[in-house]
């Protein structure tokens, strides 16, 4: 039966939005950069994406202090468990018309596959992408640090990084449509409230919370 | 310079200590160990740092992060030839010696009055407004000698060559006019040939008689170097650092001349420039997945679309 749950806390989603502008600003930007588009002018294109890559940096300061010190962390552990079933439904239960086979609850409010896949942009390529920027951000520092790298290593892994974060956001994009109907899933990381259905089949008690 | 403006004199960067003028040419290393490079720190060496510093652009960081690589003139001065005078860029001598039918000098003008051919000289030409080409360079030059030999199979020599290159902390991006002509050499011994030129006709000087042979083996006797008897012509370059003509500061290069697929330091390599360098196989093998991620995308809303349409057909 469907119940309402708030999901997702006033931080968490001021969180997730801001690190949405600065995330596809930061792409639109790289990549004028790298050279493959034309938009903001050189010179603002890389002035602009220093500047947001930095704020994206002191925000992930703010957002690991809050998982850590509200335990939300928790729903990132990773777990197998039924993560067949869940591709199973996207490929195949989705078309069918088919329930969801994870209920979300405020104890665990991301699906396996999900859960896999944030912890993996949050621990691999995120610390990547920060870490390759940051160092690229002080290249002129390098020889005072007694560091005599090239650019081009950096370079490279802050590109392929790029490409990889780029992929993540259309994946995810078009997964936020596949709730109850287009936007809801949408909405419902604007209004932090979410319908869910959580499982339980004879309906005695009021669905509303 | 510029009466309206600073009304510097040449000696205001050129100055004097008895009667040491700074500033040599072909001494250009980038001024390392002051931020404030004075000539008398840097062997009564000028530069640009001399009076401004390595970090003179008060509201671009990003400016000064290149002065370290790319050397101030390299951006400063856009062009060179500016204001409409002409400046010589090609001298061939091998066409000179034709006279015409009466034996007199052959001498061609364009419209602006440049010589483009005189009987004495041979062809030239001229531009205005020239892009500067780019190299490395440490401040040094290594210089092509009456001695030294021209390898086989070369069909151009350079006169000097610059010395440096990305890995070298001295050198710096530096513009350069490179003059290009052609020169009489000697093909059996491979060296370039000094030619006696002017003086009268019986002393074997070119602009008396005409003659290369003569001219050079005078010249060469002269210089105590061996000639074989012939002379050729070879294609030469010569690289002339540029120091002057600094623009205002509106007229300075803008990023996208350098950090472009096809900008001014295309031809340059051996370091990784961002909007210049990537790895094509790493955006071409990115675009595809994305590409095909997109599709895969588009096909699984496709079905999906369709399939809750004949669910709602098929409920109702
Ligand atoms: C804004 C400062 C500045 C002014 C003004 C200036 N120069 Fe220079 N000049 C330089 C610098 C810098 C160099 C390069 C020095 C070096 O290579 O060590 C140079 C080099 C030269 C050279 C050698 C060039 C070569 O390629 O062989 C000559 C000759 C020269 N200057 C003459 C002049 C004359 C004549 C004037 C006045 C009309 C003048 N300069 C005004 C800064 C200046
Ligand atoms: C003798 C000292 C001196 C030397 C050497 C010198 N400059 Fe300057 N330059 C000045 C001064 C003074 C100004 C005026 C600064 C101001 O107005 O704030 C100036 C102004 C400029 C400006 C700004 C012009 C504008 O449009 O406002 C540029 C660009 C510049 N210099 C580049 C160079 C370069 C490149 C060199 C080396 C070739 C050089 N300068 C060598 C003293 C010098
Ligand atoms: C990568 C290109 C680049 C290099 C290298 C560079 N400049 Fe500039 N410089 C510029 C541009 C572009 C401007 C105009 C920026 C602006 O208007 O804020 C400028 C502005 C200036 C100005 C005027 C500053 C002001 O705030 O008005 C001076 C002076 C100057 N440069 C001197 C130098 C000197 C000296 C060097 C070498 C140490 C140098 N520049 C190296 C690109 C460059
Ligand atoms: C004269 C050519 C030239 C111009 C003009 C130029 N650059 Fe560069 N730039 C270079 C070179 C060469 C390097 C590589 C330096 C190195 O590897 O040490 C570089 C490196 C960079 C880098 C990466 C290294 C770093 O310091 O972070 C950035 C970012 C950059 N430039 C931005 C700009 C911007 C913004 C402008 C315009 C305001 C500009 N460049 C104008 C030649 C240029």
């Amino acid at each position: 039966m469907k119940v309402r749950l708030n999901l997702y806390t006033r931080f968490e989603r001021f969180w997730h939005w801001f690190q949405a502008f600065l995330i596809i600003f930061l792409l639109v930007t790289g990549f004028e950069v790298h050279g493959s588009c034309k938009i903001f002018g050189y010179a603002n294109a890389c002035s602009w994406h220093n500047l947001a890559g930095m704020t994206l940096l002191v925000l992930t300061a703010f957002a690991i202090f809050w998982h850590l010190t509200t335990g939300q962390w928790r729903h990132y552990r990773p777990s197998f468990e039924n993560i067949q079933k869940i591709i199973a439904y996207y490929l195949v239960g989705i078309m069918r018309g088919e329930h969801h086979p994870f209920h979300k609850s405020e104890e665990c409010k991301l699906n396996p596959l999900q859960a896999l896949s944030y912890l993996f942009l949050k621990v691999v390529l995120m610390p990547l992408q920060l870490g390759s920027g940051l160092l690229y951000y002080y290249y002129n520092d390098w020889l005072n640090w007694g560091w005599a790298a090239r650019l081009d290593g950096v370079a490279f892994l802050h590109t392929a990084m790029a490409f990889a974060v780029l992929l993540f956001l259309a994946v995810h994009i078009y997964m936020s449509t596949t709730g109850g109907t287009l936007f809801s899933y949408t909405q419902s990381m604007i209004t932090g409230w979410e319908e869910v259905d959580n499982g339980i089949m004879n309906e005695e008690k009021s669905p509303i919370r | 310079m510029d009466v309206k403006g600073l009304n510097y004199s040449c000696t205001s960067c050129h100055v004097t200590k008895a009667h040491q003028i700074s500033g040599r040419c072909y001494s250009q290393p980038a001024p390392n160990k002051h931020q404030l490079a004075l000539p008398k720190d840097d062997g009564e060496r000028l530069a640009c740092e001399s009076c401004h510093s390595r970090s003179p652009h008060k509201k671009a960081e990003l400016l000064n992060h290149h002065t370290d690589k790319v050397a101030c003139q390299t951006c400063h001065i856009p062009s060179y030839a500016r204001g409409g005078v002409f400046t010589k860029m090609w001298w061939d001598w091998s066409t000179a010696g034709k006279f015409d039918e009466t034996g007199k000098a052959i001498v061609k003008k364009d419209e602006y009055g440049n010589l483009l051919f005189h009987s004495k000289k041979g062809d030239m030409g001229w531009a205005l407004d020239v892009e500067p080409e780019y190299g490395w360079y440490n401040g040094s030059m290594s210089y092509f000698r009456a001695s030294d030999k021209i390898p086989q199979g070369i069909e151009k020599i350079e006169i000097n060559s610059l010395k440096g290159d990305y890995e070298d902390p001295k050198a710096r991006i530096f513009p350069f006019k490179i003059m290009r002509g052609k020169q009489p050499y000697d093909p059996e011994n491979r060296t370039l040939v000094i030619p006696y030129l002017a003086g009268k006709k019986g002393t074997g000087a070119y602009w008396g008689e005409y003659d290369w042979q003569k001219a050079a083996a005078v010249g060469m006797r002269e210089a105590g170097l061996p000639f074989s008897g012939k002379v050729d012509f070879i294609e030469s370059d010569m690289y002339w650092p540029i120091t002057h003509m600094v623009a205002p500061k509106e007229q300075a290069l803008s990023c996208e001349a350098c950090h472009s697929r096809n900008g001014r330091l295309a031809n340059l390599d051996g370091f990784y420039l961002p909007g210049r360098d990537r790895w094509p196989w790493l955006d071409r093998l990115a675009w595809m997945a994305l590409g095909l991620t997109l599709l895969g995308l588009l096909l699984h809303g496709g079905l999906r679309f369709i399939s809750s349409g004949r669910k709602k057909g098929g409920q109702s």
